[in-house]
């Protein structure tokens, strides 16, 4: 048995490496110009080319492909932590409305800072996002304190979702500025227009968070027991509550400064990684969430930029169409395996 | 200092900064078993609780082999004592095995992987329980005895040497009730654990405590051997029972005896009355018991269901005294039924009754 499971771990790493080297290649491919594998190679590897090709590869695709897989890792590994936390399969930052209170603190800062003639700089984006992030978190905190159940919260971060939403919507309509086209694309989610600057700054922020999360995975794996038995190993739990809600803050806080809300990738990425895993066990799940979730946000942007070129689709739209059957799915394998006891 | 495992000294415990129960004085030895009983809602879970450091103490002191135990670490005090709580737990994708390796959580490094010998305590204590065969069960997916037996694995394999358990036999049927009983007192024996529980069945709790615990109102109302402990009427009061009453030497409830005239005159001795007592209790039927020794089993069932008992002393041959009391009592009844079949000497007087009686009707 065990060795059936270490086969089952090992395939399914090499299964989302494979599909996360081919949707690289796939990536810089498409577009509006078409390259042949040999050029790519020869301005990836040698850094050398036609003019045209190189800079389109350089400093448009590459910086964009680098962002969705960041930060498509980062969302996936945020939802996680967020299940794990409120024990709840459906949890997910954009359904917990964390995603939408961090849009809404930086449309604000961005249309503030823009009025004076300013430009957001990444840093700055990602603090207004992490604030956002922890002002919705602080709502659910609250209200989970006070109502038991896995719709109710559900619920409440859609509604604050909504609310956060809105807001947005109102002040990015009233905001008077040649670049609130840019704001609208971004509050809408999308990959692009990413700068090597972004990608740097992403990468250093995820990596860092990413590599903090993978060494709690033992405490993670502890708590999925439940806060008692938790307790009972030996497992601060109040100092663990608070470092996963600033991790998985942190994450999709960085996500949506960069790259806007992007649904179900949250929730629907760790729940297929583990059912493609068959366990829940932290130490697989969280570097498989993070290749898992580059894999998805890859694919979907790659159809949102190809499918009506050279229209754009938001990335959400994409995700959506993807990620909410899986969600639907993962519902009504949860209320047939409570029926079941 | 006194050499006792685990220690309260004035515990208060509580939830919220609200006092429940004060004044806990618990003492236990390794080797023992402690069980908690008393009326639902009582506090026995919070005492439970604040002794395994789940909640924070409101006042007082647990000593744990000597240390206080605020000031142990975590760590520490998890590979000293374990819980087995009611909370259900229904973790996602987990077998059995994957729940009992849990218990290896203060023993494994930064990342949790288990070493060969960490392998080796959660087979040993899988095995214990006797669940290996579950080991690749989902955890969600077994029954509830199943569960008990796999928590109380992952229990044994913190290596403890203290183990709390609330209400460990809750819905669990009578088989699995005995052999998770059995289960705690093998550990006891075996690897010299003490071991703290709370139990809503009294009979199981007189038969494997060593010392009971009753927690009644705001405080520990009674604390002793079992044999101390469990007396009808103390039982009674402590549950506040109000119909019925429980028999502590069978370990048994009855129901509240129908009250009245008696109707029927029960003839019963040597365990042959007793089935009869119940059904006429269960219909409703008012009766007469008689004439049974006071060293007889019939005697302590009747005693709580017949309106009244016709008794003689022990080993003693029924006396004339006696005999005219049942005659006298019986004639007033609409209905005899005799139990007994066989008579001896110190029957004889019943066989006696019976053809007295017949004669009449």
């Amino acid at each position: 048995m065990e060795r059936r499971s270490y086969k089952r771990y090992c395939l399914t790493f090499i299964l989302l490496g494979l599909f996360l080297l081919a949707l690289l290649f796939a990536n810089i491919n498409s577009g509006s110009i078409h390259l042949t594998l040999k050029e790519v190679f020869a301005i990836l590897m040698q850094k050398r080319g036609e003019e045209t090709a190189y800079n389109i590869v350089w400093e448009i695709r590459l910086p964009r492909i680098l962002a969705a897989v960041i930060l498509g890792g980062a969302l996936s590994v945020s939802g996680f932590l967020l299940q794990t936390f409120f024990n709840n399969p459906i949890a997910g930052p954009f359904v917990l409305g964390i995603s939408s209170g961090a849009k809404l603190v930086v449309s604000l800062v961005m249309i503030f800072l823009l009025s004076r003639g300013l430009l957001a700089s990444s840093q700055i984006l990602i603090l207004a996002a992490f604030a956002g992030a922890m002002i919705s978190m602080g709502f659910i905190l609250l209200i989970s304190g006070k109502v038991r159940g896995m719709s109710m919260l559900v619920i409440s971060g859609v509604m604050i979702g909504y609310i956060c939403s809105a807001i947005t919507d109102f002040v990015v309509t009233f905001a008077d500025d040649s670049n609130i086209v840019n704001l609208h694309n971004w509050s809408l989610g999308s990959f692009s227009g990413m700068s090597w600057d972004n990608v740097r700054v992403m990468a250093a922020v995820v990596f860092v968070t990413l590599a903090i999360t993978f060494l709690m995975s033992k405490p993670i794996g502890a708590y999925q027991l439940g806060e008692v038995y938790a307790r009972n190993m030996g497992v601060n739990i109040r100092l663990f509550r608070v470092q996963l809600i600033l991790l998985s803050s942190v994450l999709s806080a960085c996500v949506t400064a960069f790259a806007g809300p992007i649904s179900f990738v949250g929730i629907a990425v760790p729940h297929l990684i583990k059912s493609m895993l068959k366990t829940a066990k932290p130490i697989l799940v969280i570097p498989a969430c993070f290749l898992g979730g580059a894999v998805f946000c890859l694919f979907c942007d790659m159809i949102a930029r190809t499918v009506f070129a050279p229209t754009e689709l938001s990335i959400s739209s994409v995700t959506a169409i993807f990620g909410a059957p899986v969600v639907i799915y993962a519902m009504c394998a949860k209320a047939s395996r409570r029926e079941k006891m | 200092m006194d050499s006792f495992y685990i220690r309260t000294d004035n515990l208060t415990v509580g939830y919220h900064g609200v006092p429940l129960i004060r004044d806990i004085g618990i003492r236990l030895d390794r080797g023992q078993i402690l069980t908690l009983i008393g009326p639902n809602g009582a506090g026995k879970s919070t005492i439970l609780k604040s002794i395994s450091r789940q909640l924070s103490l409101l006042g007082g002191t647990v000593y744990l082999d000597g240390a206080d135990i605020r000031e142990i670490t975590d760590k520490a005090l998890s590979k000293k004592l374990s819980v087995v709580m009611t909370e259900r737990i229904r973790p996602e994708l987990m077998t059995c095995g994957d729940v009992v390796s849990a218990g290896r959580y203060p023993y494994t490094g930064r990342l949790g992987i288990l070493s060969d010998h960490d392998r080796e305590v959660v087979y040993a204590s899988m095995k214990m329980v006797h669940a290996l065969e579950l080991r690749d069960c989902d955890f969600t997916q077994i029954s509830d005895g199943q569960r008990q037996r796999v928590l109380l694995a992952k229990a044994l394999c913190q290596e403890p040497e203290i183990i709390v358990l609330d209400e460990p036999t809750s819905f669990l049927d009578i088989k699995h009730k005995l052999e998770l009983l059995t289960l705690l007192k093998t550990m006891v024996r075996e690897k010299k654990l003490a071991i703290i529980l709370s139990l809503h069945e009294l009979d199981l709790a007189q038969k494997i405590s060593d010392i009971v615990v009753c927690v009644h109102g705001d405080k520990i109302e009674k604390m002793g051997t079992p044999e101390e402990i469990f007396t009808s009427d103390y039982i009674r009061s402590l549950y506040g029972m109000t119909n019925g009453s429980y028999n502590t030497d069978f370990g048994c409830l009855e129901m509240e005896a129908p009250r009245g005239e008696p109707q029927v005159f029960v003839i019963g001795g040597n365990g042959s009355g007793i089935a009869t007592y119940r059904r006429l209790v269960r219909q409703g039927i008012p009766f007469a018991a008689g004439v049974l020794h006071e060293n007889d089993v019939d005697y302590e069932v009747a005693k709580t269901l017949a309106v009244s008992v016709i008794s003689e002393k022990p080993f003693e041959p029924i006396g004339e005294q006696a005999y005219q009391k049942a005659l006298e009592t019986a004639r007033r009844c609409r209905e005899i039924v005799c139990c007994v079949k066989e008579f001896g000497t110190a029957n004889e007087k019943n066989k006696e009754l019976y053809a007295a009686l017949q004669k009449v009707t």
